[in-house]
């Protein structure tokens, strides 16, 4: 089933910090001020993954968030994307290989889409969600059409 | 027989069909005008269309530890309850659908429906953030309830003193009666409070800021839809959505039933009724903008305590007051 074109105009959004030093955090919250306004293309911070499209990933994945992670991905209902937010959740940054880490994000979960930056710019992060969901719409394509 | 039976399915269709729209353009107005006021752009107006269709699309979880039909029925329930009270409002200056067969009383009752349904929602998901939004729920319904019924009830009661032997709880009376014209100076002032007292009263029976402590999303994740998601979660989307407009309606019907076709003298006719239909979505929106909008945009959430306390002392206050200057008025 192809997703309707509604879906990519009310992507709700769910935070999930894996061990970040918050500077990622600050840009994803930079991005809700009235400055760059994300709520007039139709994307929302939402409080819990069940009501999330997107998944807004920052940083290392530390030992401890490990199980969380997994879990709040699966929490999350279909179709969603995730989007992982800054150098550290791409490739550990400068905590590669460290003892509390496990490894950067898609060494656990599913990664669509990454957004660089140490930190990303806002603009990036929302640049990231849109292609998250044009990801998705390929996806659900290439899925309907086998 | 079976006419007038067809004639009344097609106006209910045309009611629920208009009131949904309705709540959603009331909606995106909410979010548009709540973002111009912050300095946003804000989102379309169309934005809760692309909400809900979205949420239709996207998978329905049920939590393992939910107590699966009753978290499947409620959003069902809700939706019902405040699809109903469409009936028993007179919309846009028609008469009620069902009014001759439900009053005021009925309505106060129907109003406790979607929240209770909402309660036994959270209750039944099994996550301690529901559990704890289904709890604050509880505790602002027995908070808003007796200042809402002491407003209801005393113009009920001053409309009865002054036509006896009308059925004064209908709405119909009600609003062709409408009491600004019947007071004295007393009356008057008492009429205002209770005015004031619904218009608190208002956005905490729509769950909004700043009580919207059950939903509180940055401190218990949402509360009470915590766990929804998908259709269910469109469904208390929609409920929410027609609640405003249940709730303008109820307001624009108690206080301000006037029409502007008399004064235009375009009674009657095609025109009468556009003018008049114009009016009322005009009213409602004034009274959801002062009630809702401008309030939720202006303050902060208030904690569960201080909302009870609120409604409790100052706002009961308040109503009673209106109520006994109401009383006076007759007297004196």
């Amino acid at each position: 089933m192809a997703l309707p074109r509604s879906f990519k105009r009310a992507l709700w959004v769910f935070h999930v910090a894996t061990g970040s030093c918050n500077g990622c955090d600050i840009e994803i919250v930079a991005a809700l001020t009235p400055r760059y306004d994300v709520e007039r293309f139709g994307i929302m911070l939402t409080g819990t993954p069940r009501h999330a499209d997107v998944l807004l990933i920052t940083g290392p994945v530390t030992k401890p968030m490990l199980p969380r992670l997994k879990r709040i991905y699966e929490q999350t209902p279909d179709p969603k994307a995730v989007v992982v937010v800054g150098g550290c959740g791409s490739t550990s940054g400068v905590f590669y290989e460290s003892y509390n880490v496990v490894g950067p994000i898609d060494e656990v979960i599913p990664v669509d889409v990454y957004v660089p930056g140490c930190p990303s710019r806002p603009e990036a992060i929302i640049d990231g969600v849109v292609k998250a969901v044009a990801k998705l719409e390929t996806l659900e394509k290439s899925r309907g059409g086998e | 027989m079976s006419a007038t039976l067809l004639n009344a399915v097609w106006q209910g269709l045309i009611i629920l069909v208009g009131g949904t729209f309705l709540g959603m353009i009331y909606k995106g107005l909410d979010r548009k005008l709540a973002a111009q006021m912050q300095g946003r752009i804000g989102p379309p107006l169309r934005q809760p269309f692309f909400d809900v269709v979205k949420l239709m699309v996207k998978e329905n979880v049920v939590p393992d530890h939910a107590v699966a039909w009753l978290f499947n029925l409620m959003p069902l329930v809700s939706l019902a309850a405040v699809g109903t009270l469409l009936f028993y409002l007179p919309l846009g200056g028609f008469e009620p659908l069902l009014g001759g067969f439900g009053d005021l009383i009925l309505i106060l009752y129907l109003l406790a429906v979607p929240s209770l349904a909402m309660v036994l929602g959270g209750f039944a998901a099994g996550s301690p953030f529901a559990t704890v939004g289904a709890q604050r729920e509880l505790v602002m319904m027995m908070a808003y309830e007796f200042p809402l019924a002491i407003t209801l009830l005393s113009l009920g009661w001053y409309l009865s003193s002054v036509m006896p032997g009308a059925q004064v709880f209908s709405l119909t009376v009600l609003a062709s009666n409408p009491l600004w014209g019947l007071v004295g100076p007393l009356g008057f002032i008492g009429l205002l409070l209770l005015f004031c007292a619904l218009m608190i009263v208002t956005p905490a029976e729509l769950t909004k800021i700043p009580f919207d402590i059950p939903e509180a999303e940055t401190e218990i994740a949402g509360g009470i839809l915590a766990e929804y998601s998908g259709r269910n979660m469109a469904m208390f989307y929609l409920a929410d959505a027609i609640k405003m407009v249940v709730m303008g309606s109820l307001t624009v019907a108690l206080f301000f039933p006037y029409g502007l076709s008399g004064l235009l003298g375009v009674t009657g006719g095609i025109w009468g009724s556009v003018i008049d239909v114009a009016f009322y979505l005009v009213k409602v929106f004034v009274v959801i903008f002062f009630a809702v909008i401008v309030v939720r945009v202006a303050f902060a959430r208030l904690k569960i305590g201080q909302a009870a306390r609120l409604f409790w002392l100052p706002i009961t206050g308040i109503s009673l007051l209106g109520m006994v200057l109401l009383m006076l008025d007759r007297i004196v």
